[in-house]
């Protein structure tokens, strides 16, 4: 067979999410349009402009042994357990090479954040002012280090491959799938962990996402201020955790018999090369995204019938990639169920490509469009089939479903994932 | 006040339960900190800083490659504790 070109697919998914501390409590809430944003009730969030964030269901330590959860970064501990979840889920146990269905040289993993360890860099440089340099961790910078949530997968299942962190803000956790999709293709692994972690509950992020006018101020309504779609929306309210996807050549999967989610087709990518933080007005990226999706894939757009999109509740973003989505697919977009589910988890940010991927792998596998909540008064410039309210059935037969991330920096990608 | 070498193998065996998760009990002077107990060079500085406030003693970087087991590091702060 030809080995730049094999056919991957996913076998396995994992979250720890504001929704719930696995991947089947995440999709109940997600069909159920439960919200999963808070009030912050930390001390440090009194004086803040923004004091609601979609904060984890279920906290990491309570999950991870104690000595293992201190040396690892709150993302790297969201990945990990997420990742577990997803290697289990998959039919593996143990490491790679115990494992006798994984080969370690043909395993890798590919887990990004867009900010990394930004909670313990942050924590360690208030030990050093106040405790003194003795006192700051020998561990702090492999826990603050980007790809410390990969590295730390790749320790966990004996992952020799390679082990990766592309970095896109945003972007990063559709970004690091996108790559893991493409390491099997080429024929670099067999079988790729990936997907995105994001741990950036902390005054600082906040204050500073807050003071470009990018976050919900909507402090009264926690549950109600994520609203892509709504003519109220003010701003995306951050979250937290992890998504994790197992991908796997359609050759390996079938070899020992695993159970299929759906194949996954591939990406496209483009980089707006406009502004560094904000969305080129046109849409020409986005765009870009889509088109160079078809053209490297067989994908055709009218069996795309679900879209998780990037949406995150800002005023012009919303509609931005609606306009491209409309630009590039034609009428075929009124087929299409577009769903924000950032309205229930909030924007996990690098996180959120791996969140939305295991949203829209079981969007496929269940054949259900998961809600957008609060859309109350639909925006006007909405020109498109958005699932409000409640979750929406997808056809029977062959499917497609698309998952769109943009980040600041201005990278653009979509996902594409088909159910036969 | 001095700590008496019962207290210091105590006292390790707190600090290396609060930062490796080994059972008190097992923390014992013929133990080897990497070999036996978990702790890895990084978590070794850790023990070092913690034995250091807890015994008020100093531990230059330079000795510490030298504290192989829990009776090494007993041993050098019965030594060397003001």
């Amino acid at each position: 067979m030809n080995s730049t070109n094999r056919t991957v697919v996913v076998t396995g998914i994992g979250a720890t999410t504001p929704l719930g501390g696995d991947s089947a409590s995440t999709w109940e809430a997600l069909l159920a349009g439960r919200s999963g944003v808070t009030p912050l009730e930390q001390e440090w969030a009194a004086d803040l402009p923004v004091r609601i964030a979609a904060q984890i269901a279920v906290e990491p330590t309570e999950v991870l042994p104690r000595p293992l959860a201190r040396k690892l970064d709150r993302s790297a501990q969201f990945a990990l357990i997420a990742a577990r979840e997803a290697w289990a889920d998959a039919g593996f146990s143990g490491k790679a090479g115990d494992e006798p269905a994984v080969d370690p040289d043909r395993l890798g993993t590919v887990v990004a954040s867009g900010i990394g360890g930004v909670t313990t860099l942050l924590g360690q440089y208030d030990v050093l002012r106040e405790q003194g340099f003795r006192k700051v961790s020998p561990h702090t910078v492999p826990m603050l280090m980007p790809n410390s949530p990969s590295a730390n997968v790749s320790i966990e299942f004996n992952a020799r491959a390679g082990t990766h962190t592309p970095v896109s803000a945003c972007a990063s956790g559709a970004e690091a799938i996108g790559y893991a999709i493409e390491m099997i293709r080429t024929g670099r692994a067999d079988v790729v962990v990936a997907g995105g972690t994001e741990a950036a509950v902390h005054p600082l992020p906040i204050a500073a996402f807050a003071n470009m006018m990018a976050m919900s101020k909507n402090n009264d309504d926690p549950q109600g201020a994520s609203r892509p779609y709504d003519v109220a929306r003010d701003g995306f309210v951050m979250g937290e955790g992890s998504g994790i996807v197992v991908l796997e050549s359609a050759e390996h999967a079938a070899k020992r018999g695993a159970r299929v989610y759906c194949e996954a087709i591939g990406q496209g990518i483009s980089a707006d090369a406009h502004h560094i933080a904000q969305p080129e007005p046109t849409g020409r990226g986005i765009s870009g995204a889509l088109t160079n999706l078809l053209d490297n894939s067989d994908l055709k757009p009218a069996e795309i019938a679900h879209i998780n999109a990037h949406a995150t509740s800002t005023p012009l973003g919303d509609v931005g990639e609606l306009r491209a989505l409309r630009a590039v697919f034609g009428d075929d977009i009124d087929h299409m169920a577009v769903s924000a589910t950032k309205s229930m988890t909030g924007h996990l940010l690098g996180g959120a490509g791996g969140v939305e991927t295991v949203a829209t792998v079981l969007a496929l596998h269940n054949r259900i469009a998961p809600p957008t909540i609060n859309v109350d008064n639909l925006d006007p410039e909405v020109d498109a089939n958005i699932v409000r309210g409640e979750a929406r059935p997808l056809p029977e037969g062959t499917i497609v479903a698309l998952n769109d991330s943009f980040g600041f920096g201005g990278l653009n990608v979509v996902l594409a994932f088909r159910k036969s | 006040m001095a700590h008496t070498k019962e207290e210091i193998v105590a006292g390790l065996a707190e600090i290396v339960n609060e930062i490796a998760g080994i059972p008190v009990e097992d923390v014992q002077v013929d133990k080897s900190f990497t070999d036996d107990l978990d702790v890895d060079s990084l978590s070794m500085v850790e023990v070092v800083v913690a034995a250091e406030e807890r015994f008020d003693v100093k531990i230059p970087d330079d000795d510490v490659k030298n504290l192989k087991t829990v009776g090494d590091a007993t041993d050098y702060i019965l030594k060397h504790q003001s």
